[in-house]
């Protein structure tokens, strides 16, 4: 939860923003002194936090293997090259499938497809729920109440039972389609919980101050409001990035994933399928979901220590 | 009863380094004194107010000590304080506002506390009515959650609250810094009734408006950045302050039927030092304009008169 | 309460009125003519054929204008007619549902309360308890962080695969016939465990972060500072604190629902468990759109219903929420 507000399957609540800076009409939009040593100050925490450091080493580990890896390996993933459900050996690191398909291969293309529907689904749900979010907090009155229920019905769609839905209708689907799916059905959350910050801030002096100088409702919220909840919004990408993983998988594993292509959950979704449980092909289905567990935790944890840079008062001492 | 305290440091700890936010402060409050605690924000009386009853998350202890009726006060040992707790020492909070658990009708979580210290509850119940009636609350508040009541109502609740036990030392933390003037002057007059009843037997009211303690208070103590200034009677704190920074603090009251044209207000330039590295010396020296070649060297803190203690080298 | 109520049914009703309509909508807005494609690749005979054909003609009524197509749609999903399977034709969807419903709800049902009372107790017990909680923590985030399907993949292959304890398919011993004798509730049972334990391990994780994170978060308030002021023993203090803690406990509940079901469904399908994910799953490789669209509904309001009974739980947990709402003055 916080002000705990609710995120996809428990995740660390998260609080509110850190120190404000204020500004004043007219002037330019640099940042001023304080913004400045404040960054300084993320920035040093930031170095030193073990949460921090490791998790984003696990991730960029990754980043990098879904780059480099094609370039070592560039075999076709769907290609038959090898023997039939070999273990790893030197020439095939992470062993062949049962059709004797590269599962190296098969991993560092599906991390790149990862990758691609986290940032491009992430992404769209943090702009829809973020856009949603900041206007029904910032405007309220019938706006909020508008918004607020549009929140709430796709909130309460099990989502997944539409993509089944809409999925199972379109004979050639691949990334971008699965993105928007994603996209589009996971932003309620980030709406509330931006709305409930958007409307404690607005209830803060310094904006009271910017409204009495006249600074119009737009220019209030990108150099009031917005700059306060930068880490917020940030913290909550960072969350709808990790879901984001979690829900193409998903999707992926049932058969609803691109028509084409490989990924890490239709490697899951193909060893089950072909015995590869009974088989023993552990090498098959291990990587997979070991990646995207991997990738997932590193950006919660990474996430909590986030969260206790951007709110001096989590800070253990 | 009786409070003597000696040298107390509370340091808060950062990741920056320590605080001092109490350094080294020594004084007294007799039995049936209610002793006021003025000073500027950050000055550290909230600390020391905190330092006696209970320690933050951030707080610690660094050394002296506190005798209450002659006993020791374990203030450096949470554990051992609880004994004192809310029985010997109790504290109306800052907080006051939000001090209830607002899920909790106020009777029940009044009930859960008391038994929780090893009280009957429900023998307490008519002497709780009879307190309630003293604030000017009414019974049925006790069946009400905290929401339903207005801030002055809180306040006087956890007043009755903290004072239920009969502490010999109630320490009352910027109670009225939030309300409104008539409820304020309601408020300090309900505090000096506790003292006049001998509900409590002697009181420390931190605030930073000096005008409240002038009405109430048989003494004032000032602090300035961590350090007492002075200590005397009322009367001659806000008659005749010797303290340089007692003085500029009650010349920059406003006074009233004197108007801005006549007189104008004055303030105090400048800003208190920060408590992350002290500067040496008297920390009133750069703001103060009877500083001198001296003031390098800190004052202590001495009598000069009768209960009258002050901490400048400059002092009549 | 009644505003509140009013509220959250209206909201309910919307959403019921837009899957539906979406439901509806989706086969009008694919390329091509999906009913006549559907028939086509399901080499029926001409007798059953036709039958399809009335049903299509009823739902999907495509010479009919629109608003009565919609309209007949609705008639026939409130008369529980929600048409003919395509794959196991000439059963009816909803006799196919339900005959995988009990399963799914055996899974669901102890592993949403289980892993819920469980995750709450054990961060709430954990949270401040050093030793306790740098172990915790670490499991939490990695069970939180795991697909579903992946830790039914690990249970599967390494208790039925490699150590052979548990069976990795199927709802009970397929040479067994389904009689009320011990055999077969121990077969049962042992079919249904992993998936269940799949499902409650990923949601315990979830639920004990999220309590240990909201229990810290309320110790830390004036209340309990108060509290501790006035000498109140722990025991006290975190009596309160979970009491406060559990409520946005309870609103996550609702709010995760959905990501539950969904692994549910996923579960199932991992270890072949005849449930409703089980024939998603299939419907979906056999191309039954009747099918999928009967459980989309069915899970819907499904969901649904349990928002609302946990909306009246809340009331029923927060004080507040019933004083508030009686109209007494503050």
């Amino acid at each position: 939860m916080s002000v705990h507000v609710e995120a996809p399957r428990g995740t660390p609540g998260a609080h509110g923003p850190g120190p404000e800076a204020v500004a004043r009409p007219g002037e330019p939009v640099a940042p001023g002194p304080a913004a400045v040593r404040q960054r300084r100050e993320v920035l040093y925490f930031a170095m030193r936090d073990r949460r921090i450091i490791l998790g984003a080493a696990v991730v960029l580990f990754f980043v990098l293997m879904s780059i480099i890896g094609p370039l070592l390996d560039p075999t076709d993933p769907q290609a038959f090259v090898g023997p039939t459900g070999q273990a790893p050996n030197a020439d095939f690191w992470f062993g062949t499938t049962t059709f004797g398909q590269d599962v190296f291969a098969q991993f560092v293309f599906g991390l790149q497809a990862t990758f691609l529907v986290g940032l491009l689904g992430g992404g769209l749900a943090a702009i829809v729920g973020i856009t949603i979010g900041f206007v029904a907090g910032y405007r309220g009155g019938v706006v909020d109440e508008v918004l607020s229920m549009i929140t709430n019905v796709v909130l309460v769609i099990p989502t997944l039972a539409v993509l089944v839905v809409i999925a199972a209708f379109l004979s050639a689907r691949g990334v971008i389609i699965e993105a928007a799916f994603v996209g589009l059905t996971s932003w309620p959350w980030a709406a509330r919980a931006v709305r409930a910050q958007t409307f404690s801030l607005r209830s803060r002096e310094f904006v009271d101050l910017a409204r009495l100088s006249g600074l119009s409702s737009w220019r209030i919220i990108f150099r009031e409001i917005a700059p306060n909840m930068g880490s917020y919004l940030f913290m909550t990408f960072i969350l709808l990035f990790g879901g984001a993983i979690l829900i193409a998988a998903t999707l992926d594993f049932i058969g609803l994933g691109p028509t084409d292509g490989i990924s890490l959950g239709l490697m899951m979704n193909n060893a089950v399928l072909w015995s590869a449980l009974q088989l023993g092909l552990w090498w098959w289905f291990i990587p997979p979901g070991l990646g995207i567990t991997a990738i997932v935790g590193a950006l919660y944890v990474m996430n909590v220590g986030l969260d206790e840079i951007f709110n001096p008062k989590l800070r253990d001492m | 009863m009786s409070l003597q305290v000696t040298d107390l440091r509370v340091y808060y700890r950062t990741l920056a380094g320590d605080v001092k936010a109490l350094d080294g402060v020594t004084f007294a409050i007799a039995d049936g004194e209610i002793m006021g605690l003025a000073g500027e924000s950050g000055c550290g009386k909230s600390t020391l107010g905190k330092s006696l009853t209970h320690f933050d998350s951030r707080m610690r202890y660094i050394g002296g000590e506190a005798l209450l009726d002659g006993a020791p006060l374990p203030v450096m040992d949470s554990a051992a304080m609880d004994e004192f707790r809310f029985k010997a020492v109790s504290i109306i909070p800052q907080y006051a506002m939000s001090a209830m658990n607002p899920t909790r009708k106020i009777g029940r979580m009044t009930a859960d506390l008391l038994r929780s210290r090893g009280v009957n509850a429900a023998a307490m119940r008519p002497e709780i009515e009879r307190r309630l009636e003293l604030v000017g609350l009414e019974r049925s508040v006790l069946d009400r959650y905290p929401i339903e009541l207005s801030g002055g109502m809180k306040q006087r609740m956890v007043m009755v609250i903290s004072t239920l036990l009969d502490p010999s030392l109630l320490i009352a933390d910027e109670i009225t810094s939030a309300l409104d003037v008539s409820t304020q002057k309601a408020v300090a007059e309900t505090l000096v009734g506790f003292r006049d009843r001998k509900l409590v037997r002697s009181m420390m009211v931190i605030t930073h408006d000096m005008s409240i303690l002038s009405q109430i208070a048989d003494t004032i103590t000032v602090m300035y950045a961590g350090k007492l200034a002075e200590k005397a009677p009322t009367d001659r704190i806000i008659g005749e302050p010797s303290h340089p920074y007692t003085r500029l603090l009650i010349s920059s009251l406003p006074e009233v039927g004197v108007r801005y044209a006549d007189r104008r207000l004055s303030g105090i330039p400048g800003s208190p030092p920060p408590l992350l590295d002290p500067p040496v010396g008297c920390r009133f020296r750069m703001r103060c304009p009877l500083a001198s070649a001296a003031c390098e060297q800190e004052p202590p803190f001495v009598q000069v008169g009768q209960d009258h203690s002050v901490a400048c080298w400059n002092a009549e | 309460m009644r505003r509140y109520f009013a509220r959250k049914l209206v909201t309910y009703i919307l959403t019921f009125f837009v899957a539906v309509t979406v439901d509806w909508m989706i086969p009008r807005f694919m390329p091509g003519d999906p009913v006549s494609g559907m028939l086509s690749r399901m080499s029926l005979e001409p007798d059953a054929a036709n039958r399809m054909m009335g049903y299509f003609l009823g739902a999907f009524g495509l010479n009919h204008p629109i608003w009565e197509q919609y309209l007949n749609f609705w008639v026939a999903l409130f008369h529980g007619d929600l048409g003919i399977s395509v794959w196991l034709f000439p059963r009816p969807v909803t006799g196919i549902i339900m005959d995988a419903l009990p399963y799914t709800l055996a899974l669901l049902v102890p592993a949403i309360v289980l892993g819920w009372i469980a995750g709450n107790q054990f961060g709430a017990y954990a949270a401040r308890r050093k030793r306790l909680d740098n172990t915790i923590l670490p499991i939490g985030y990695i069970l939180t962080a795991t697909p579903y399907m992946w830790l039914g993949i690990l249970l599967a292959w390494g208790l039925g695969s490699v150590l052979k304890v548990l069976p990795m398919s199927g709802a009970y011993d397929l040479s067994m016939s389904p009689t009320l004798t011990w055999e077969f509730a121990v077969s049962v049972f042992t079919h249904w465990l992993m998936p269940f334990l799949s499902l409650f391990l990923v949601g315990f994780g979830g639920w004990a972060i999220g309590m240990r994170n909201m229990i810290i978060y309320e110790l830390e308030s004036d209340y309990a500072h108060y509290l501790e002021a006035l000498g109140a023993p722990q025991g006290l203090v975190r009596r309160y604190a979970f009491r406060n803690a559990v409520l946005p406990q309870v609103t996550g509940l609702a709010l995760s629902l959905g990501v539950i079901v969904a692994g549910a469904l996923v579960t199932e399908v991992v270890f072949s468990y005849p449930g409703l994910g089980y024939l998603v799953l299939q419907a979906i490789q056999n191309e039954d759109y009747f099918l999928l669209q009967g459980v989309f509904l069915f899970v819907i309001i499904g969901v649904l219903v349990a928002n609302f009974l946990i909306d009246v739980a809340y009331v029923v947990v927060d004080p507040r929420t019933r004083v508030g709402m009686q109209g007494e003055s503050a």
